[in-house]
């Protein structure tokens, strides 16, 4: 197993200089320190990670732990104050610049003026896309969230699910190679919930992204990661990385079994121990 | 207790009017309407007129006709009740007495009445909704020309106080080529280009603002400044700059006009909030294409605040700079001069000009903020 890791590594290197080309976000000793009235709150603190291309990892922790800083900062929302991060191999910023991910906010924050349609012509209008490259992607991901059909409706004209489905499909239709979701699903109820997950899952294996997921619902980070981020805050850091053994493809029912709730039970045992750690 | 709180608060008003209408219509009937001994009875037309309407006001307490003809038909013998007792009193002027001023009353409560069992009306189709949502105003405003009408004229007030709207209306269309001078030299050139000049610089001020935010701190008390100096102080010296034609009183008007729209303004640019603008940040999206996708579409509803305000600003502005100095022509200037010489109707004539232009220019920007706003809260409703 690490013969055969170690020798995917020297091909790699051997074809490409410097980091591994798989290798989506890179983060070495990354911290990140606000300056408030009442002193530094350190936000993060020593961030190690690494994610490859075609991984969906989840951060899941308390709030407060830096859980969406850390996402923020992998989409050039936020500038870390010590440490290195590198997204495509690139800074943060240069991939921002690039358009190399797609967010998907905790609101939808679809804009009320245009219709769904256009909204999710929005970045592509930024981007200036042609007029049928821009109707051609959107009617591509409208279809991909199931919302085909809905183009002319305006986004107060949808339920809560249709409009985050709908901000999922503006996300997509960017292209990008990877998604950065900060607990997309967080203001739905539970039935919406596991629907749209199971949805998100199906997309994910059908074009290989790359899925930087924020949570704080254990089932949920179980059920769609291939790896799981614990945070523990005060100061924001990286408490476990639990690399998953579920197989990729995968349908609700994985709830019940035993190697999901083992995975359930270690992520859980982390956020305790990450609390008393303080305490 | 609660129970028999909202049984007491729920009076029978349409009940209570009815019967109202009839004891006022007896008390005219019996008193002498007019000084020394007039008496309704020698108008047989309106004395029957009047019995009708009694009889049309109770008919739901009697029990007959208790449908939408019934009402109709109560509007119109109002109508004709109130056209009666004008033409009655416009022959009496100033001699009304205790029986006139009780079949006013009448044919105001009958009025009301026939507006509560308009409103009353479950309609079938949304055109006639609609259609008895603009009537409703529309019978408010007649109903109180009409006794404007009528108590100027029974009251006998001398024309200089109050002349009567019949007064006023032949005034008008006596004088119809003068108000139009004075509309296009006011409103037409004055108010128009104040307005657009004073809107659209601040407008464009609002933007630069934003975009420097030093100028946020240099420009917005000079703004306020300017927005705080009084008028009457302000437009004589526009008179000695601009002269005395119209572009002193556009002067006038852009230094009215211009802080609202600029403070508005920049307070709609910073509407949009940090998860949106995120939104845009996350496509690489350049100042101005968050302007205009994003910050602009925001700002609007605040924008057409000031410009509903300055709408009617505007024409206030323009008049009252008018009172310093104008060629002979002007609705301010008309006003200054026919007061002076106790031309009463002409002034209300000039009123009457502005009031219907004000309201016509605020409804305007109103129907064009529907257009553009129709995704907001406030408007889709």
């Amino acid at each position: 197993m690490t013969s055969l890791a170690g020798a995917k590594d020297t091909e790699m290197v051997e074809k490409h200089t410097g980091a591994s080309p798989d290798r989506v976000i890179d983060i070495e000793k990354l911290s990140l320190t606000f300056e408030t009235g009442d002193g530094p709150v350190h936000a993060l603190s020593d961030i190690d990670l690494k994610i490859e291309q075609g991984d969906f990892v989840s951060f899941i922790g308390p709030s407060g732990c830096g859980k969406t800083t850390l996402l923020r900062v992998i989409a050039d929302l936020e500038k870390p104050t010590a440490g290195k991060i590198t997204v495509n191999g690139v800074s943060p910023e240069e991939a921002r610049l690039n358009r190399a991910y797609g967010y998907v906010f905790q609101a939808a924050a679809l804009y009320s003026w245009r219709t769904i349609a256009s909204n999710v012509a929005l970045p592509l209008e930024i981007m200036r896309l042609s007029r049928s490259e821009r109707q051609e992607r959107v009617a591509r991901n409208l279809e991909l969230v199931n919302l085909s059909g809905f183009e002319q409706k305006y986004p107060w004209q949808l339920s809560g699910g249709m409009q985050q489905r709908a901000s999922i499909a503006r996300a997509l239709a960017v292209e990008p190679d990877l998604l950065l979701m900060d607990e997309p699903f967080g203001a739905l109820d539970e039935i919406v919930r596991d629907h749209l997950n199971e949805q998100l899952l199906q997309l994910w294996a059908k074009t290989s992204k790359t899925v930087a997921f924020v949570t704080h619902s254990i089932p949920e980070a179980v059920f769609l990661s291939t790896k799981i981020v614990v945070l523990c805050p005060r100061p924001g850091r990286i408490y476990d990385v639990i690399e998953s053994d579920l197989p990729r493809e995968r349908s609700l029912d994985i709830r019940e079994t035993p190697e999901f709730l083992r995975i359930a039970h270690r992520v859980r045992e982390g956020l305790k121990a990450g609390h008393s750690y303080e305490d | 207790m609660s129970t028999q709180t909202v049984s007491r608060s729920r009076v029978d008003i349409p009940a209570l009017l009815a019967w109202f209408i009839v004891a006022l219509v007896v008390v005219g009937l019996f008193c002498p309407i007019f000084r020394p001994d007039f008496r309704v009875m020698d108008v047989p037309r309106l004395s029957l007129c009047l019995v009708i309407l009694a009889i049309a006001a109770v008919r739901y307490e009697l029990g007959f006709m208790r449908n939408r003809f019934g009402d109709l038909m109560l509007g119109v013998v109002t109508a004709v009740a109130a056209w009666l007792l004008i033409g009655t009193v416009s022959n009496h002027p100033g001699d009304a007495a205790l029986g006139f001023w009780a079949l006013t009353v009448a044919a105001w409560a009958s009025a009301w009445l026939f507006v509560e069992r308009l409103a009353s009306w479950k309609s079938a189709s949304k055109t006639t909704e609609r259609l008895i949502n603009l009537v409703i105003p529309a019978l408010f405003g007649l109903t109180l020309l009409v006794l404007w009408q009528i108590i100027v004229t029974g009251a006998g007030i001398p024309k200089v106080l109050l002349p009567a709207p019949s007064e006023i209306w032949l005034r008008l269309i006596n004088s119809v080529p003068t108000l139009w001078a004075d509309f296009r030299q006011t409103f037409l050139k004055a108010v128009l280009a104040g307005y657009a000049i004073g809107c659209g610089s601040a407008f464009l001020t609002a933007i630069l603002v934003d975009r420097v935010p030093f100028l946020r701190r240099g420009l917005l008390p000079i703004g306020n400044l300017v927005s705080a100096l009084p008028i009457i102080g302000v437009a004589p010296i526009m008179v000695m700059w601009f002269g005395f034609d119209w572009p002193s009183k556009a002067a006038v008007v852009i230094i009215m006009t211009f802080f609202p729209m600029l403070v508005n303004t920049v307070a709609g640019l910073s509407a949009s909030d940090s998860m949106q603008r995120d939104l845009m940040r996350t496509y690489a999206s350049g100042y101005w294409q968050t302007l205009v996708k994003l910050r602009l579409p925001m700002a609007m509803p605040f924008i057409f605040n000031a410009l509903k305000i300055n709408s009617t600003l505007a024409l206030i502005g323009a008049i009252v700079a008018e009172f310093f100095g104008t060629p002979t022509v002007g609705m301010g200037f008309r006003i200054s001069t026919e007061v002076g010489r106790m031309n009463v109707d002409m002034v209300w004539a000039e009123i009457a000009v502005a009031a219907v232009a004000g309201s016509l220019f605020y409804g305007l920007v109103a129907v064009i903020e529907r257009k553009v706003t129709f995704w907001h809260a406030s408007v889709r409703g």
